[in-house]
């Protein structure tokens, strides 16, 4: 099963601060659909985030899964960070399996199913501080997906990896997601990225955040990155964000430490 | 300058016959030689103090420190089993402490390493009581516990318990805040996020506290030892002093030192064994 979405008009300050981060936030997402969130740091997406993943309660409004709302995090709905944040203790199929190891869940060859997925099926018992950056994320993904999630969470999970590495990652989680209908949410400060990996973007501003934006991507997958018709959504996205929110070009992340949104909820 | 690098290469190079020999002397240094090295240093200096003392007449009378006597005595203590006699108590004495000391110090270093109240509020009386020599504690212990066992097990347990709790408690607060967040978003609990997530971050943590707690403990030992028990290795230290068998006592102190290195050793050993820092 496959989640729906709906975020009911969202309004959220955080403790010890007057100023709200996020308001009148609403917003329905299909089974199945690939929503971006775009905006400038600060615009309170990925506080949106960690509220989808029940990892931060809003102060007013709620966010509703399948009509229940979310009041915890759960391995449903699963959220993959900047960093793969992999425990170093355990072996690659150890941190894949850790989802299913926790809801006490026999793993009946799901494991090895998803590692072959994302192309580790011959590293399982490899030490996960001997992979790339881009391996461990591939890993936090396999993780991710063990406890078979309706919902999959993905906080500028590529910002940290190369150039080529990223695009890859893109276009493969863009695929998996696809293939499964999994109904994914993702917060990014890429334009590309949204394009090649939504199907619907929406643009935050900041101060307060509230979402002031929304564009449909309507290309078939896998997307192709050379095509025109990428080119001219990409512009449109481009040229919407601009006259939204003011230059692209300076519509940069925040290191993920400083996160208010980590903070909290840490 | 390319004539000098020659030079010098060729000063750290003894290359005869094609065989770097420079090299080998090096690798046979470092695989044991150094060690010897400092074995024997210790041993000749022992042996010099022993020289000194026998040739004073004022000391004279103690010449049985010497290692020649020492020595003889330890083989002939290890074949009448009174060493074992000695080692034994003791180590028991060693385990149930450090038990205690782990099984009290764990649990509060775990708690005060995640809630900063907790450590607050334990801050000073911590601090406060973790200056106090174990020893001080001697006349309150013997008062306490109904067994002369019991008060020093006591001691060893207070002379042990901080070094782990405060390494546990440092442990935890080291741990990546982004490895909660994620083992929380999978849905874990909070004993699971114990068993699954701290006691694995912080084993080597755990070890390494343990491993400064072993040397505190051992060094209380002997004197704790001196207390009413008639068993253990600072009994058997008291015991030789009061009866003038010097011999004994350097072979009993030989023990303790022997032992010592060893349960460090092991100690060593756990803490690789539950590290998770990448080798090399």
């Amino acid at each position: 099963m496959t989640a729906n979405v709906s975020i009911d008009y969202i309004n959220h300050t955080y403790k010890g601060q007057v100023e709200p981060t996020l308001v009148d936030i609403a917003a329905n997402i299909e089974p199945g659909e690939k929503l971006a969130l775009i905006g400038r740091s600060g615009c309170g997406k990925s506080t949106l985030l960690h509220m989808l993943a029940g990892l931060l309660i809003p102060t007013e409004g709620c966010v509703r899964i399948n009509g229940h709302q979310v009041i915890k995090p759960s391995a449903k709905w699963n959220m993959m960070f900047q960093k793969p944040s992999l425990y170093p203790w355990m072996n690659v199929r150890q941190n894949a399996q850790l989802g299913l190891d926790l809801a006490g869940i026999k793993d009946d060859g799901k494991v090895d199913e998803l590692l072959e997925l994302v192309g580790l099926s011959d590293k399982s018992e490899a030490s996960v501080q001997s992979l790339s950056g881009g391996q461990q994320q591939r890993v936090a993904l396999a993780r991710s997906l063990a406890t078979t999630p309706e919902l999959l969470l993905l906080d500028e999970p590529f910002s940290a990896l190369d150039a080529f590495t990223r695009s890859a990652l893109q276009d493969e989680v863009a695929r998996i997601t696809h293939q499964q209908k999994l109904t994914m949410v993702m917060v990014t400060h890429d334009i590309e990225e949204a394009v090649a990996m939504a199907d619907r973007v929406l643009i935050m501003s900041a101060n307060p955040g509230r979402i002031v934006g929304e564009m449909k991507v309507e290309l078939p997958y896998p997307r192709e990155r050379a095509s025109q018709q990428f080119s001219k959504t990409r512009e449109d996205l481009m040229k919407q964000f601009d006259s939204l929110v003011g230059n692209a070009s300076q519509a940069e992340s925040e290191p993920e430490s400083e996160k208010k949104s980590d903070r909290e909820a840490a | 300058m390319s004539s000098q690098q020659t030079l010098s290469s060729s000063l750290y190079t003894a290359r005869v016959g094609g065989i770097d020999w420079l090299a080998i002397a090096n690798r046979l240094m470092h695989s044991g030689g150094y060690t010897a090295i400092g074995i024997l240093s210790l041993l000749a200096a022992w042996w010099l103090g022993g020289w000194l003392i026998e040739n004073n007449p004022d000391t004279s009378s103690f010449a049985d420190f010497a290692p020649a006597p020492a020595f003889s005595r330890l083989v002939e203590l290890t074949l009448n089993g009174a060493v074992w006699t000695a080692i034994v108590p003791s180590l028991e004495r060693i385990g149930l402490g450090l038990f205690w000391a782990a099984v009290l110090g764990v649990p509060i270093g775990v708690a005060i390493g995640l809630y900063a109240s907790l450590r607050e509020v334990t801050h000073v009386p911590f601090q406060f009581l973790r200056m106090i020599s174990p020893l001080a504690w001697m006349p309150i212990a013997v008062l306490a516990f109904a067994t002369w066992d019991g008060a020093i097990i006591f001691l060893i347990t207070v002379a042990a318990i901080w070094p782990i709790l405060f390494s546990t408690a440092q442990g935890v607060r080291r741990i990546d805040p982004l490895w909660f967040k994620v083992a929380k978003n999978l849905g874990a609990d909070g004993f699971q996020m114990l068993r699954k997530i701290i006691l694995p971050a912080i084993g080597q943590d755990i070890f390494a506290g343990i491993r400064l707690a072993v040397g505190v403990a051992w060094i209380v030992l002997v004197p704790a030892e001196y207390l009413g028990v008639t068993s253990g290795l600072g009994y058997a230290i008291n015991d030789a002093r009061d009866t003038l068998e010097y011999d004994t006592l350097a072979a009993m102190v030989v023990v303790i030192g022997v032992i010592g290195f060893f349960l460090d050793a092991i100690c060593v050993k756990l803490i690789q064994r539950f590290s998770w820092h990448q080798q090399g």
